[in-house]
């Protein structure tokens, strides 16, 4: 059964997107992750232009992170005030990245940096992951108590000046490490087409010593806007965002989503951690196999319109 | 009634610049290339296609194009003889096109070199009724340029010492050929009577939207005699063409739907499974 991309310009199999969407969703709902980082390099995998799935991708995270940060909404776990101040820095940094977005299609690095982006994030923070997870399960073996990395101390983030108070996450903290983090991941938004949790989760937790608890559903919270934004912008300037390729996706995604919580429920939070690490480990060494490897034809062909 | 006067006249603006498009190449088809029949001859060639327009709709999975013509005023003894030729030549909307050559760097492949070669066809279907090269001689068909080998490409911009010209123009030829956009088929072409002929040209699912151009040459024993075109539509329809144009015409609002539906999808996910 296919369907035709009218954005992407080409006729797919609705079945396998609809079971990559399931198959995401459904990971995402087990990992609490976006999925973001899955969807885009899959399309890629599948032969829809990078350009398409970055832009497509990030509205997929748009409504998987919608229906995600309603749950931590319901369950009061969102620190507004802080989620608007990273979004701040989210929409400057999203509206920088639509532009190096362009300039990279124009000289034709585009791919290259995509890949290369995935690569390197995707392997060190599978990594770090991996590392953290297996020590977690090292520990409840020997029956320690699992001591979470996250005592009062302050580092260097702490001495930064402008500081404001987070009610809800009670914490006094400079609004400078904030929005550059907010930032630097909504460049990441538009250019990578990924919400960004995998590594605004942990940047939270570890740099800026947020309390787990609201971790998530902040981030959930300014992911929706940042992604809703980069979406609106990429439409706006590189026409490729392929409606009918992310409608596919969101209501497949979704769905998979809701059995994914179901099945993560089940397992414990180093086996999860250790899982979602091999998974974005996996993805970013097929990425990198495709870097290294001598390419089939070292030539290629774009149409680049009359225009450029 | 007011607010959509600049509309509509943006709209005919938009159609009198698709007509003018098309006129000049229409106009440089009959003309056949520049490549003028020496001499005079009786023959006229005559042809028709099976629709002058193709719809790509959501299970849009290639089609088939018929293109038949005849030959009038033939020699019957030359017809006998098998003398004379027909060619016939699908060709897809012109674009720019770059090509990129990887080389690597530090352990990784990377576009390191590009060329653009001006207004090439996004596709190209050759069939003729027998080997190209059997039909005239190899110049002629090069100095028309018909077929893939000998079609223009013409670098934009600075090309250096133009020592990689040959290079990035095979590349370009072979990369096209290789992923079916352009094709040959000696002996695609077919006469079904003396001098009544057919070709059958398959359209990908990838066809690129636009007007493509059918056009045929009557070749008699060797010697070009005469050429015709036609055009051919090839367009998206219904909800895909709406969406390509609100992608196109209104981007800002065509991005603030999308969010909507993920917005909605994700509410409504949210509703439909709440546990609670």
């Amino acid at each position: 059964m296919t369907v035709y991309l009218p954005i992407a310009e080409l006729s797919v199999n609705i079945l396998v997107i609809l079971g990559m969407g399931a198959a995401v969703g459904f990971l995402s709902g087990m990992f609490g992750v976006g999925g973001g980082f899955l969807i885009t390099p899959l399309l890629i995998f599948y032969n829809i232009p990078p350009v398409v799935a970055v832009a497509t991708g990030a509205n997929q995270v748009v409504a998987s992170s919608i229906s995600g940060a309603i749950t931590h909404f319901r369950r009061g776990t969102i620190d507004v005030k802080l989620g608007s101040v990273l979004l701040v820095g989210g929409l400057i940094g999203a509206t920088i990245g639509v532009w190096i977005f362009s300039m990279l299609r124009r000289i034709g690095q585009l791919d290259l940096v995509i890949s290369l982006l995935y690569v390197v994030l995707l392997g060190v923070v599978g990594a770090l992951m991996l590392a953290e997870s297996l020590r977690a399960m090292r520990k409840a073996s020997k029956n320690q108590p699992v001591a979470l990395k996250r005592p009062g101390q302050h580092n260097w983030v702490h001495r930064l000046p402008f500081k404001v108070r987070f009610k809800k996450s009670k914490i006094y903290l400079s609004i400078i490490p904030v929005i550059a983090l907010g930032m630097g991941i909504g460049v990441l938004t538009s250019v990578m087409g990924v919400g960004g949790g995998f590594i605004m989760v942990p940047a939270m937790i570890y740099l800026l010593r947020i309390p787990t608890n609201v971790v998530v559903g902040t981030s959930l919270f300014q992911i929706i806007f940042v992604s809703a934004y980069a979406v609106i912008v990429q439409a706006s300037t590189n026409y490729t965002v392929d409606i009918v390729l992310a409608f596919i996706l969101m209501v497949a995604g979704v769905i998979g989503a809701q059995y994914g919580v179901r099945v993560g429920q089940k397992l414990r939070g180093e086996q999860l951690r250790a899982l979602l690490a091999l998974l974005v480990l996996a993805v970013g060494i097929r990425l990198a196999i495709d870097l290294v490897l001598p390419p089939a034809d070292i030539y290629s062909v774009v149409s680049t319109g009359v225009g450029y | 009634m007011r607010a959509f006067a600049p509309k509509l006249r943006s709209l005919c603006a938009g159609l009198l610049l698709a007509f003018a498009s098309a006129a000049p190449a229409l106009a440089q088809a009959d003309g056949s290339g520049g490549a003028q029949p020496s001499g005079d001859f009786t023959e006229q060639l005559e042809i028709g296609i099976s629709t002058d327009e193709i719809s790509i709709t959501s299970d849009f999975r290639g089609a088939d194009l018929t293109i038949f013509g005849a030959i009038e005023g033939f020699d019957e003894r030359l017809l006998a003889q098998g003398k004379y030729n027909i060619v016939t030549v699908l060709e897809g909307p012109k674009d720019n096109a770059t090509v990129r050559k990887k080389e690597r760097v530090f352990g990784i492949w990377v576009n390191r070199y590009s060329m653009t070669f001006e207004l090439v066809p996004e596709s190209y279907s050759l069939a003729t009724t027998r080997d190209i090269n059997q039909i005239a001689p190899p110049q002629d068909i090069a100095n028309m340029g018909i077929g893939v080998d000998h079609m223009r490409l013409i670098p934009t911009g600075f090309v250096g010492n133009g020592s990689n010209l040959t290079e990035f123009r095979d590349a370009f030829r072979r990369i096209r050929e290789q992923s079916g956009v352009y094709e040959r088929d000696p002996g695609g072409v077919q006469f079904i009577s003396s001098s009544l002929f057919k070709a059958s040209i398959r359209l990908p699912a990838d066809v690129p939207n636009g007007i493509h151009l059918v056009r045929a040459y009557l070749f008699r024993d060797g010697t070009f005699v005469a050429a015709k075109a036609l055009p051919l539509r090839v367009v998206k329809t219904g909800l895909e063409e709406a969406i390509t144009r609100a992608a196109h015409e209104q981007p800002f609002f065509y991005g603030v739907f999308a969010v909507l539906i993920a917005v909605i999808t994700g509410w409504g996910a949210s509703l439909l499974f709440r546990r609670d």
